[in-house]
């Protein structure tokens, strides 16, 4: 049903080495991403999916490699740099703010875009409330996306944890961004609320157009909706494709399910 | 006067053209759209079906929540002579096919994605079903399937058309007749096909203009419609009262914000069936329960003031000047705020029908000052038959006989109807009109109950469900199942009951709890429990639902001509009935006959005296997906009393 426009490369990762210490947590990795697809990371506990995002990210500098990302190639990058450059991203663990409400929460994430300066908001006159009231109506727009206009006065911590994930979602979004990197977007979610957060995966892809880098434990889940498929494995890149080619590769299957000496 | 939905529509765009028609809220603010942009709207789209080809006389389905856009494309349709054929926005993809083949669809709106999915679920059982138009783009950008266009599409496609001819509209509407069909509601059935049952622009605006006039509404009313438009109560409150009064109808912003639009809208006129006001007593009661202390005390104190003389006050009758004084104080404190929490402090209006509603939940809403009262329709009779004046509500009655209804009791007790409102006819049915509708224009409603002293309708079940005791100690007592179960129905634990009696020798019942009510119950009793299943079943819900049926049984004793009704044995059901299961109609009504077949162990059990019996059940999952559930139940007898004869 889908006919995706999947556009030139985007990010590219090339030869990303990470050490802490003696650990080398990643090893000599490359792939890329190209516009509007899903791409997914996968492997088995441990294998360094969470450091290959985070150095995405600029949370981590790799000791090795270079990220480029629409033709401009960085040796490392800093978190603020990279949401400046359209890339939002969620959290494993979500760090929402809890007392905060939903609407609260999300327009947290318009932080960037937000121009006057701290003191016309606070006493909010002239074009720092044109400016707030802008900004609400793309907050507004986002909670209508994922249906969550029953909680916007809710606080976050009073939420079940899967509307907390949507909330999560709805800040990153609030970022307007280019590329969205989602951590386990799905963990420690029942199945219906599993195909709820696909629906909106999905859909962010499809009505936004964004691009989506995405890392999840649950094979269903991935093979479903990604386009291609990055598989890691104790640091090192032991596959990558579309997820037929990946379900059929044989390093794949052992590390999955082991071999047979 | 001749007048039709259309012409209605127009009437007010040209004497009101800034009064605002409808509210949606959306994006967080409630979004006005006045009546003469309403026209404009309803102009475009009926140019854009037009040109997409549909026809006079023909059906278009129309399935989706309120939304304005789904009215403006019912009164497109209607003023191009077309038949909109509103459907149960929940209804399972197989419910609609029949619907769909029977009218010959071949226009459908859908309102989203959801309802798009559906209809080309069932496309290649319903052949003629051409063209499918959706009103939320949303998740449909990479749809390709032929026919499926936007709405934006048929309107913009319109607004060039009627910009070229800008008199089709207007010589559309003029066309039609108030004799012409101007919609078809499918009941929902407890048996068989549903049947399409026909209206005319007559008999749907004169029932609406008739309970405006018996309540004076008038234009500034504020109504939220949040029922299923499919349904013919939400049609004439939200449509045909709309238009006929002119006032403004108010689009929740999701079906889950109901209740906090509800709150911010503020209605003045206010219709829910039963359920809805049982729910929100039931969550004020839990809430109550978990409120403080103080909080608590003031609550009951006063609320048993409200009972002692709130209704009393609504009916305009003699109370003491002290009681006057509390009930003052209680309103400043306590029923206010209430009425404020329940998103009723400016309701002038309420109406709740469809079921039987419990003494308690009338005595609670009209002593806390919500004027709540009962009225009595069907699909058939476009609702008014009977409605309740506003100083004799009561909640064993339905009211009186409105404005151009005649009502008679037929010789087996069946309630028989001739009104202006009755339907034309179940569509391409002619056997199923002519069984309810005598060549002398008498409508057989198949509800049996009798005029009483005051001139008000009381109604004690389906005629066809009223049956007699077979054997045993009450050999022959008659036995009125849905009057038992409303009775239970009435407390606050129980959610569902079916009751079986008719032919043979005792009453035994199956009950549902009420999830909610049961579990903070048990939790404020420190009893544990794994799931609905687990606390279904557990020995101390069963000695609470024994009082209840035993209380029931009491009271059954004392009326001489239902005391053979009384309950014998009782078990609790480990799964709720669901309407996705086919156990309860789309209105939440109890499938008996299905129910007991698909129960069989269960009622065999019942009767044959033993104490638990094993049962497996397979449920059906929204998605369409089965799954299978199974328990041991346990069953319980009650006592039942002797019946109270009456003294001499």
């Amino acid at each position: 049903m889908t006919k995706k426009k999947i556009g030139d490369v985007i990010l590219d990762v090339k030869n990303i080495s990470l050490a802490f210490g003696g650990v080398k947590a990643l090893t000599d990795i490359s792939f890329n991403v190209k516009e509007h697809e899903i791409r997914a990371i996968i492997g088995p506990n441990g294998a360094g999916k969470s450091s290959m995002l985070n150095c995405i990210n600029g949370v981590y500098t790799p000791q090795q490699g270079s990220i480029n990302f629409r033709g401009q190639t960085f040796k490392h990058m800093n978190s603020h740099q990279v949401a400046v450059m359209g890339v939002a991203r969620t959290f494993q663990n979500l760090a929402l703010f809890k007392g905060m409400s939903v609407l609260d929460n999300i327009m947290s994430g318009r932080n960037l875009k937000i121009k006057s300066n701290i003191l016309w908001q606070a006493l909010r006159i002239g074009p720092a409330e044109r400016e707030e009231i802008m900004h609400r109506e793309a907050v507004e727009r986002i909670i209508d996306f994922l249906e969550i206009q029953a909680y916007r006065k809710t606080p976050v911590g009073q939420l079940p944890y899967g509307l907390q994930k949507r909330v999560d979602l709805g800040r990153a979004l609030a970022m307007e961004p280019q590329v969205l990197l989602l951590d386990e977007p799905m963990a420690g979610m029942n199945v219906e609320e599993k195909q709820d957060m696909c629906r909106f995966v999905l859909d962010v892809n499809d009505e936004f157009g964004t691009t989506v880098v995405l890392i999840e434990h649950d094979m269903g889940v991935v093979m479903d909706i990604s386009d291609r498929v990055v598989v890691l494995d104790y640091g090192k890149k032991i596959g990558d494709g579309t997820p037929d080619e990946v379900r059929n590769n044989p390093d794949v299957i052992s590390a999955y399910l082991g071999t047979s000496h | 006067m001749q007048t039709t939905f259309p012409q209605l529509l127009l009437k007010h765009a040209s004497e009101r053209p800034s009064a605002p028609a409808m509210r949606e809220k959306e994006y967080g603010i409630w979004q006005a759209l006045s009546w003469a942009d309403l026209a404009t709207m309803v102009e475009q789209i009926a140019a854009g079906l037009h040109q997409a080809g549909l026809r006079r006389d023909e059906h278009m389905v129309v399935v989706g929540s309120n939304r304005p856009r789904l009215y403006a494309t019912m009164l497109a349709v209607q003023s191009l002579g077309a038949i909109p054929v509103p459907l149960y926005q929940d209804a399972a993809a197989a419910e609609c096919v029949f619907p769909i083949n029977n009218a010959e669809v071949r226009f459908a709106f859908a309102e989203d994605q959801e309802q798009v999915d559906k209809l080309l679920e069932v496309r290649e059982s319903c052949p003629l079903l051409q063209h499918i138009f959706f009103d939320e783009p949303r998740g449909l950008r990479n749809y390709d399937e032929p026919g499926l266009a936007a709405m934006d599409e048929v309107q913009a496609a319109g607004k060039a058309f009627a910009a070229i001819h800008p008199d089709f509209f207007k010589e559309e509407v003029d066309k039609i007749r108030e004799a012409d069909v101007a919609a078809m509601f499918f009941t929902s059935g407890t048996t068989g096909n549903p049947k399409g049952v026909v209206h005319t622009h007559d008999s749907l605006l004169n029932r609406a203009r008739a309970g405006a006039d018996f309540d004076k509404l008038t234009s500034s009313e504020e109504v939220l419609a949040y029922l299923p438009p499919a349904w013919i109560g939400q049609n004439i409150f939200s449509y045909a009262q709309w238009l006929s009064c002119g006032y403004v109808v108010n689009c929740p912003e999701s079906a889950a914000t109901a209740t906090i639009d509800l709150k911010e809208i503020g209605p003045t006129y206010y219709f829910a069936p039963p359920r809805v006001f049982e729910g929100l007593l039931t969550s004020v009661m839990i809430r109550m329960e978990d409120a403080g202390t103080i909080k608590r005390n003031m609550f009951h104190a006063f609320m048993s003031v409200a009972k002692r003389c709130g209704p009393a006050l609504m009916d305009g009758k003699q109370v003491s000047f002290a009681d006057r004084v509390l009930y003052a104080l209680g309103n400043l404190l306590i029923y206010g705020p209430l009425r404020n929490n329940l998103g009723m402090s400016r309701v002038r209006v309420a109406y709740t029908a469809g079921e039987a509603s419990g003494p308690d939940l009338f005595t609670f809403y009209r002593s806390i000052g919500v004027n709540i009262k009962q009225l009595y329709g069907s699909t058939e009779t476009a609702v008014f038959v009977c409605l309740q004046p506003d100083n004799e509500a009561r909640a064993d009655t339905v009211g009186v006989p409105c404005a151009g209804v005649e009502i008679k009791v037929a010789d087996n007790g069946e309630i028989l109807v001739k009104s202006p409102g009755l339907l034309k006819e179940y569509y391409k049915n002619p056997a199923a009109t002519a069984e309810v509708l005598s060549a002398d224009g008498w409508y057989h409603t198949s509800d049996a109950g009798f005029i009483d002293a005051h001139g008000h309708l009381k109604i004690i079940d389906r005629v066809k469900d009223v049956g007699r005791i077979k054997g045993g100690a009450n050999d022959g007592a008659m036995f009125a199942p849905k009057y038992v179960e409303n009775k239970l129905k009435f407390f606050q634990h129980i959610k569902e009951v079916v009751a079986y009696g008719d032919g043979r020798n005792q009453v035994c019942v199956m009950i549902n709890i009420d999830f909610d009510a049961v579990g903070n119950w048990a939790e404020r009793r420190n009893l544990p429990y794994a799931g609905y299943t687990d606390l279904a079943q557990k020995a101390e819900v069963y000695g609470l639902i024994k009082d209840c049926v035993e209380k029931v049984n009491a009271d059954l004793a004392q009326d001489t001509l239902l005391a053979g009704s009384q309950v014998s044995r009782f078990l609790v059901l480990h799964k709720e009935l669901d309407a996705d299961d086919g156990e309860l109609t789309r209105t939440n009504k109890v499938r008996r006959g299905f129910i007991a077949e698909k129960y069989q162990p269960l009622v065999d059990a019942l009767y044959s005296g033993i104490s638990s019996q094993y049962i497996e059940t397979v449920v059906k999952f929204e998605d369409g997906r089965a799954g299978k559930v199974s328990a041991t139940l346990r069953i319980d007898d009650a006592k039942t009393f002797a019946p109270v004869k009456a003294a001499a």
